[in-house]
């Protein structure tokens, strides 16, 4: 009988590994061009160490027994571990500091969905840089690193995990009223975000704003008039893609619905979509407080691209069907 | 392909008719549906007709861009990543706990065993529903005529759908509660959602985006 490995787990071979090891050389490649230095960190980590992120990041899901007493766990992302290693070795350095990797991290998993336990991300983390300038020069990056591996077919929703909290607070909505509707629009759960808004006091105008926001994306958002509340909010999104070369700034998807439900990302916020898959191959945004936590009050911001699904992606555009 | 350019995942089953007529007032012609019931993938006007509980599963992967299923099968899925984009209002039931005519044996099961027996095609919305009013329950997952399970003794009592009680009336069952109204709804991929945002606002508000008319059941 063959031996087996747990699900969601796979063994790579040669014919595949090969295809992966062109894509990650091209991503890196780009990567090094922009100054962005790679670095490994230990797949395993203290278990304290990971959950520093707050609750509200990707959960750590693998724990590990180490020596007696230690608390070891698989990290579920990599730009904790970077935050770590910024933090206690480049303190007092120079900012804004650059780091690329690529490298498997790890994540629970629902069973029988087919879905992976360990991928393999490839991405940056730009570190101490102002926060516009760093997202565009982040999305610079993306975009050139997926058509330098030979995606053509994709784009970027550009969102921020500001906008709609204060859109709420603008509308004189306490936080702690807002977190049902949060809730909700993390899930994009259009019905449950108006049973929200009904519930909080609001005049017929103000529901009918905070109604329509999180369904309006697309290029022609940032161009529409609107409402002085929202054209204010949408400040950032509009200054990082008006700062934008042109052949990057034609990827972007303004999305003034995003709301991260889960994760540090404080500001603006990336996901990349391509129409061969039915889920975004990349994502990433600005991080304003993961590194105070380590003790380095500075911002970060980064992404990472899922390999295994850019190799599908780029499968699916060789094939040149639409992949659905 | 229809004028939109989205592949649409369509229920069989009771919320055939309705989803049909939705997409009747989308100018989308769903005769050849309406007249063959084993067909499934009618490619002219970009539909597929599946279970509903099979709509999630297929808008989530991007088999299909948009699709109609009930709220009872989200809300048994909610680690499905779609989105809910409107109620469409139609195919309306309600979502309930039902014994035996008689005394209630679910209340007497946990009263003096401290525990309940709840036979159901919803483990999870059932379960949660019990777990948040404090009471013990144990699940026993039943894939259909879940009537049958409080009349051989199987479980103590049920947890189903019911549109008008006429099935629970005719099996001697009793509604105890009711857990939620559910109607069905629009659900989207979330990368359709951002490619095809024109297409899919369009096609919401042609077949009735009643979420801002009207208050939404669940």
């Amino acid at each position: 009988m063959n031996a087996r490995i747990p699900s969601g787990t796979r063994d790579v071979l040669p014919e595949e590994r090969a295809e992966l090891r062109r894509i990650e050389a091209a991503l890196l490649g780009v990567f090094g061009q922009f100054g962005y230095g790679e670095i490994s960190t230990p797949t395993v980590e203290y278990q304290e160490t990971l959950q520093r992120a707050g609750a509200t990041a990707t959960p750590v899901s693998y724990r590990v027994l180490g020596e007696p007493g230690e608390e070891l766990a698989l990290r579920s992302d990599m730009t904790v571990p970077i935050a770590r290693v910024a933090s206690s070795r480049y303190r007092d350095a120079e900012m804004p500091l650059r780091f690329c990797y690529v490298a498997p991290a790890y994540r629970a998993v629902t069973p029988h969905r087919g879905q992976p336990r360990e991928f393999l991300q490839a991405g940056i983390e730009l570190i101490g840089a102002e926060v516009t300038s760093g997202c565009a020069e982040t999305l610079t990056v993306l975009c050139q690193a997926l058509e330098t591996a030979g995606l053509s077919d994709f784009y970027v929703g550009v969102g921020d995990a500001a906008l709609y909290p204060s859109l709420l607070s603008s509308c004189g909505v306490d936080q702690a009223s807002s977190e049902a509707v949060l809730r909700e629009l993390g899930d994009r759960d259009y019905v449950g975000i108006d049973r929200e808004l009904r519930t909080l006091g609001l005049s017929a105008g103000q529901i009918d704003l905070l109604s329509q926001v999180p369904r309006m994306r697309g290029g022609e958002v940032l161009n529409e008039p609107l409402d002085p509340a929202l054209d204010s909010a949408i400040g950032s999104i509009r200054e990082l893609v008006g700062s934008l070369e042109p052949t990057v700034n034609r990827r972007m998807i303004p999305d003034l619905g995003r709301f991260p439900r889960m994760g540090y990302y404080s500001g603006l916020v990336f996901e990349v979509y391509d129409p061969m898959l039915g889920e975004p191959i990349a994502s990433g945004g600005y991080y304003a407080d993961l590194l105070g936590r380590f003790g380095m009050p500075t911002g970060g911001v980064g992404f990472a691209i899922d390999v295994d699904l850019l190799h599908a992606a780029l499968a699916g555009e060789e094939r040149g069907e639409t992949g659905r | 392909m229809n004028n939109f350019g989205l592949t649409i995942a369509v229920p069989r089953g009771a919320l055939l008719g309705g989803s049909l007529d939705a997409l009747d007032r989308a100018s989308i012609d769903t005769s050849e549906i309406r007249s063959n019931d084993r067909k499934l993938l009618f490619a002219d006007i970009g539909v597929v007709t599946m279970r509903p509980s099979d709509v999630p599963t297929y808008v989530e992967a991007g088999a299909a861009d948009v699709g109609i299923t009930g709220k009872d099968v989200l809300m048994e899925n909610p680690e499905r990543q779609i989105f809910e984009l409107a109620d469409l209002g139609f195919g309306e039931c309600q979502m309930v706990v039902a014994s035996e005519e008689g005394p209630d044996k679910a209340a007497a099961a946990l009263a003096r065993l401290g525990v309940m027996r709840i036979a159901t095609k919803y483990p999870r919305i059932a379960a949660e529903y019990f777990e948040q009013s404090g009471r013990q329950a144990e699940m026993v997952t039943v894939n259909g005529s879940v009537e049958l399970a409080p009349l051989t003794g199987l479980a103590d009592a049920i947890v189903d759908l019911t549109a008008t009680g006429i099935t629970l009336q005719e099996n001697g069952l009793v509604v105890r509660e009711e857990i939620a109204t559910v109607t069905a709804r629009l659900v989207a991929n979330r990368v359709a959602h951002r490619l095809k945002a024109a297409a899919i606002e369009e096609f919401a508000s042609l077949i009735g985006d009643s979420a801002n008319a009207q208050a939404p059941q669940a």
